[in-house]
């Protein structure tokens, strides 16, 4: 079973949909013992970062997320999920993140010229940096919907993809059996549905 | 280098497509996720599902459409129409919209857009704007285009932006329907100080349009269209080449 967890923000049905439709078994959850019993999990999220990190924490959900990683269950974070898997994040305020990738969450005005809007909304192009079986199924130039203002920095040793929207920005990054996407496969299309199913299936993560 | 979007807009009553749908193998559809379906597999970037049903009593079926078109469409969802409070927004976010739009009930209720940024963000709420000129100016018209309120449109989508609208759909009533293309003029004043996405809407007729769109007004994001896409007088694929012929970004379908 494949674990989406709960924590009262994001579109979650979509994420539901998108695995009911491509064949396997989700549910949506915000029990911590459930996230810990599942055979995978995925840590969605819309929002601010502080918000989202106080609201995991408050559910008891933060600690089963790091236990059911350390035990080596297969973990994807999307967008703001993506983001709560660094040590830290700078929207409003310093926020501590569930440390498990080496990093920080920053705004990417710094990257993207003044002129270009924030946030970036829309499809854009993933040029991959190494390879991983998540993305086994999909090739550079493959267009994926992003809707963000901040992005992972200092990251570079776990970097799978960037995108480029006036400067070069963290789009994927993978650590063993922890994994996150800045885009939304859920709203990606059909090559967002070759990405969750290349999760769902893939059992053998690299170390 | 982000990709312009094309969004077909599904006017829905009652749970059904609105206007008979022709085209191909596709006889009258009526059913918005049939509808929702076949524009995504021919590559629509989104979609906009705008709700016309009258009566309160057969919203129900608009949320039942909702949800059977979220469960089959990965792309992103708006839905517009009927939306009054932060209830509906949470009626059709549960249901698997992605963005809501708001109009006349923005207009009667600007701290809407607060509220509704604030709970869900910005990137949820979209403020959409029938625009029509009076005595040289823009103004503001609500109920469908019924009623014009007075307010001048800039102003107004500035105040839109600064309360927490994160998109902006931008309907010119001048050039709706007449598919002569789409109002550069009116479209060029709004990009010149939106700091939000701008989705031009109205007078789409052929897919020079989108390309005239795009060059002359290169800070808009998106173009979305209704009827040219329903009665097949152009589809989404031939407007991507033409846009990817004139150096365009955009999505294409694989």
């Amino acid at each position: 079973m494949i674990a989406i967890v709960d924590y009262g923000v994001g579109n979650l049905f979509s994420l539901l949909c998108s695995f009911k439709y491509i064949g396997y078994d989700a549910e949506v959850t915000g029990d911590p013992d459930r996230v810990l019993s599942a055979d995978k999990i995925v840590l969605p999220g819309v929002g601010a970062f502080g918000d989202a990190a106080d609201k995991l924490h408050k559910n008891g959900l933060d600690k089963a997320v790091c236990g059911a990683a350390s035990k080596g269950i297969p973990l994807l974070g999307i967008c703001l999920g993506m983001q709560l898997l660094f040590d830290w994040g700078e929207e409003f305020g310093l926020h501590k993140g569930l440390g498990l990738i080496p990093g920080r969450v920053v705004s990417m005005r710094p990257v993207v010229p003044i002129g270009l809007k924030l946030p970036q909304i829309g499809w854009n192009g993933l040029h991959f940096v190494a390879a991983h079986p998540l993305f086994k199924y999909v090739r550079g130039g493959d267009q994926v919907y992003f809707v963000h203002s901040f992005h992972a920095a200092d990251c570079e040793e776990n970097l799978l993809a960037t995108t480029e929207y006036g400067g070069i920005i963290t789009a994927a990054v993978g650590k063993a059996n922890v994994m996150g996407c800045q885009f939304h496969p859920e709203k990606s299309g059909k090559v967002g549905l070759k990405i969750l199913k290349a999760f769902a299936e893939t059992e053998d993560w690299p170390c | 280098m982000i990709s312009k979007r094309i969004i077909p807009c599904l006017d829905v009553r009652d749970g059904r497509v609105v206007k008979g749908v022709r085209f191909g193998d596709l006889k009258d559809v009526s059913s918005p996720a049939e509808l929702a379906a076949f524009y995504s597999d021919c590559g629509a970037d989104e979609l906009v599902f705008y709700d016309i049903t009258a009566s309160a009593e057969n919203r129900s079926l608009f949320t039942e459409c909702l949800i059977e078109t979220a469960s089959k469409v990965f792309i992103p969802l708006t839905v517009g129409g009927g939306i009054n409070s932060l209830e509906d927004f949470d009626r059709v976010l549960k249901c698997g919209a992605d963005k809501v739009s708001v109009n006349s009930c923005a207009v009667r209720n600007p701290g809407l857009i607060d509220e509704a940024a604030r709970l869900y963000g910005s990137q949820c709420v979209v403020l959409s704007a029938d625009v029509k000129r009076v005595n040289g100016s823009y103004h503001v018209f609500v109920r469908g285009g019924r009623e014009d309120t007075g307010l001048d449109a800039l102003s107004w989508i500035k105040e839109g932006i600064d309360r927490g609208a994160g998109e902006i759909v931008l309907n010119s009533m001048d050039t709706d329907g007449v598919k002569q293309g789409f109002d550069l003029p009116l479209l060029s004043a709004v990009c010149a100080f939106s700091t939000v996405p701008v989705i031009a809407s109205g007078g789409a007729g052929c897919a020079q349009d989108f390309v005239t769109l795009f060059s002359e007004c290169p800070k808009v994001d998106a173009g979305l269209a209704a009827s040219i896409f329903h009665f097949g007088e152009v589809t989404i694929s031939e407007v991507k080449q033409l846009m990817k012929n004139n150096g365009i970004p955009v999505r294409e379908v694989v």
